[in-house]
């Protein structure tokens, strides 16, 4: 066990972190107003494609990611309408739009492309490339074995924290941004009390399908910013079909976990990331432990996790009380 | 107080939700260039045009009709079980192990054992999450979307691990014994020099769906329990009063639920496969909730939504073999279909409620108001089943 291979552990831990941390502060936005969100998985999945479809046709990185912000807010439109104005069942709708961007996504990419569901590879400025933090030495100019003999201080700071995509760096910077809006703030306020009480925003003169429609459109933003990582990002290079792979639901375990507060949601993705990050390399479980985990355990454990806090036995969570619940005005 | 006949409600609605879904996918088939008129020919033609079709078209049908009636009991507890996929693939361990682990000295035997297998197996897997939301409050959408994940991982374990027989490749069990094999609809329906159902996976599991839906009828409508399900589902708090227990009615739902899901595995596993492979179940377990919030979670229309989706799904296979239009055409299909009859269902039924409501309106001097009442006691299927509060 060396000091390069825990780096390596880390730099991957931040990255497979970033979709989870962003994905999970849309569910945060959603069901503290609350609407639950079983679509952020559609709706990554949605900007994931369209991100890559549109760099790689215009050539710009930034219309892909613009694309894929409208297409998740399309998404997001339809959840509103059918969970806030139609007053229907949330989490079928949830359902609904994790299959249609399931089906659309390939059905769209095979006719744009033909490839059988996927994008073209992305070249030169059609992918988030690598930021480089003040201070922090650029690695891929470095060699291998100038890299191993890096002070570890100095290998850390270039390695780990430096060196990501800007919405890696966006993600960071959403979580106080995130607690900054929801804790510090009257719209921030109005949110919270929206997923607690809507008769009381209400009688207050405030716009309850507004406010929770807004809700869903930041969640809207978020996810589109997850889907752009996953295809645009380096080292990803284009979309595959159902690339998010269950992405969305570790995001909502991640957001039980932390019990829906910000902070914790950073600590709980980075730890899923972690998860995720040793199960892409079983032979470094192997060196770390001397034992050989199934990494079907690996991928599992997010999910024991959280079921495991939801049965209360480590703290229990306590989901924003009129979440799920249409608001009907006229009683 | 009444807004609108019974029929309307049961098949108006259900029927205007489905040809929205149906113009949409029009659209989208437009979209990428292809003729929708052409392919709803292909389509039908595919599923239902010929024996072979229709082995195919019920053999989807039979897995759609467990996961649904699975999705329609949970619904009538106000439950929403999300988690058929990783009930029926936990389904498909138990038939696995019984299959393989007990000697069968006749498939009529074998079938009995799988049933009772795979039966007990989905149940089991149901019943954590159940018991979660019975005794902590758990809410039961999301454990059993983790459970998905969690079952989903025990068989890769299993399946690439201690069941995989020794030098193979394939994720899979060994066959099973020959003495497991149940009829398939050629065996049973071929005579003489007429074969028919050649090549076809449709089996006589589709005999025991048929009898599932039977039996869920006369649970749901006919007995105590069932009583006690829908008067659960309908207001918690006036069940509690009434002396049913919640965590009976939330226990006993869900196991049932988890049972019908893994009953699936009779169909795919011990009757097509004949082993059990990775990822199987292909998404039968959510399709579920899309038959079963057709079917208004009533057997008959659990059967009539089956048999449709059946026919979408092998009629999407010959469109994709034929056209342009890739299989995933069917996804988007099955998602509209669950948006407008599941979560846009007030968009429907508000306008068509008014409608009724005018011409009652009108006519109300002259003739009596239409055909309205509810028979006693028969109560609505309730429409859209709620978040379960935790």
């Amino acid at each position: 066990m060396d000091w390069t291979t825990v780096l390596l552990l880390l730099d991957s831990t931040i990255r497979t972190a970033t979709p989870l941390l962003l994905a999970c502060l849309a569910g945060l936005f959603s069901e503290r107003a609350g609407i639950f969100d079983i679509g952020l998985e559609g709706k990554m999945l949605v900007s994931a494609f369209l991100a890559a479809g549109f760099a790689f046709t215009t050539g710009s990185v930034w219309l892909g990611l613009l694309a894929g912000i409208g297409g998740s807010l399309a998404l997001s439109a339809i959840h509103g309408l059918a969970s806030i104005t139609f007053r229907g069942n949330q989490l079928i709708s949830g359902v609904a739009i994790n299959f249609l961007a399931a089906g659309l996504t390939v059905v769209a990419a095979q006719s744009w492309f033909g490839e059988g569901g996927r994008t073209p590879q992305l070249g030169e400025g059609e992918r988030f490339g690598a930021v480089i933090l003040p201070g922090a030495l650029d690695l891929s100019e470095l060699t291998i074995r100038e890299q191993r003999e890096l002070p570890p201080l100095t290998a850390l700071y270039s390695d780990v924290l430096s060196g990501h995509s800007i919405l890696t760096y966006i993600a960071l910077l959403a979580v106080p941004l995130s607690w900054w809006v929801l804790f510090r703030t009257r719209f921030g306020l109005r949110l919270r009390a929206v997923g607690e009480n809507p008769a009381a925003v209400d009688t207050a003169g405030i716009s309850v399908a507004r406010l929770r429609f807004a809700a869903v459109a930041i969640a809207g933003v978020l996810c589109a910013i997850a889907g752009a990582q996953l295809s645009t990002a380096e080292p990803a290079a284009g979309f595959i079909r159902d690339m998010t792979a269950g992405r969305g639901y570790i995001a909502l375990a991640a957001l039980i976990f932390a019990k829906w507060r910000p902070y914790p949601a950073l600590g709980a993705c980075l730890l899923f990331g972690f998860f995720q990050a040793l199960e892409a390399r079983p032979d470094i479980f192997v060196r770390l432990f001397d034992i050989r985990v199934p990494s079907a355990l690996l991928s599992a454990l997010p999910y024991l996790l959280t079921v495991i806090i939801l049965a209360g036995f480590v703290g229990r969570a306590i989901p924003p009380r009129a979440g799920g619940e249409p608001y009907v005005k006229e009683r | 107080m009444e807004r609108m006949p019974r029929w309307a409600d049961v098949v108006l609605v259900p029927l205007i939700s489905l040809l929205l879904a149906g113009l949409i996918s029009a659209l989208v088939i437009l979209a990428i260039g292809e003729n929708p008129w052409e392919a709803l020919k292909i389509m039908v033609s595919g599923a239902v045009g010929s024996t072979y079709a229709w082995g195919y078209t019920l053999y989807y049908a039979t897995n759609f009709i467990f996961t649904g009636l699975a999705v329609a009991v949970a619904f009538h507890a106000r439950m929403f079980n999300i988690g058929g996929e990783g009930q029926a693939a936990i389904g498909g361990l138990g038939v696995a192990l019984v299959a393989l682990y007990i000697p069968w000295p006749h498939w009529t035997l074998a079938l009995l054992g799988a049933t009772l297998g795979a039966a007990l197996f989905g149940a089991a897997w149901a019943a954590v999450p159940a018991f979660l939301q019975a005794k902590r409050g758990s809410h039961i959408v999301i454990t059993t979307i983790m459970f998905n994940f969690i079952a989903a991982a025990l068989l890769n374990y299993l399946l690439v691990g201690p069941l995989k027989p020794a030098g193979t490749m394939e994720t899979a069990t060994a066959p099973f014994p020959e003495a497991t094999h149940i009829p398939s609809f050629r065996d049973l329906f071929s005579h003489g020099d007429t074969i028919l159902f050649r090549g076809t996976p449709a089996n006589i599991t589709f005999f025991v769906a048929l009898l599932a839906c039977v039996l869920v009828w006369l649970l749901i409508w006919k007995t105590r329990l069932g009583y006690e399900i829908r008067a659960f589902g309908f207001s918690e708090g006036a069940a509690r009063y009434a002396g049913i227990g919640a965590t009976k009615i939330i226990m006993v739902s869900m196991m049932l639920s988890g049972a019908l899901a893994g009953l699936m595995a009779i169909n795919n596993t011990l009757g097509e496969a004949e082993r059990l492979i990775l990822n199987a179940i292909e998404g039968a377990g959510f399709i579920g909730i899309a038959v079963a919030l057709m079917g208004r979670s009533h057997p008959l229309g659990v059967l009539l939504a089956a048999i449709l989706f059946g026919i979408l799904y092998q009629g999407g296979a010959e469109l994709s073999l034929t056209t342009g239009i890739p299989r995933e055409m069917v996804v988007v299909i099955q998602a509209l279909v669950i948006m407008f009859t599941g979560a846009l269902d007030n968009m429907v039924r508000m306008p068509v409620e008014r409608l009724f409501a005018r011409r009652r309106l009108r006519g109300a001097p002259a003739a009596p108001p239409g055909p309205a009442l509810h028979p006693p006691g028969e109560a609505a299927v309730p429409s859209s089943p709620t978040a379960t509060r935790p």
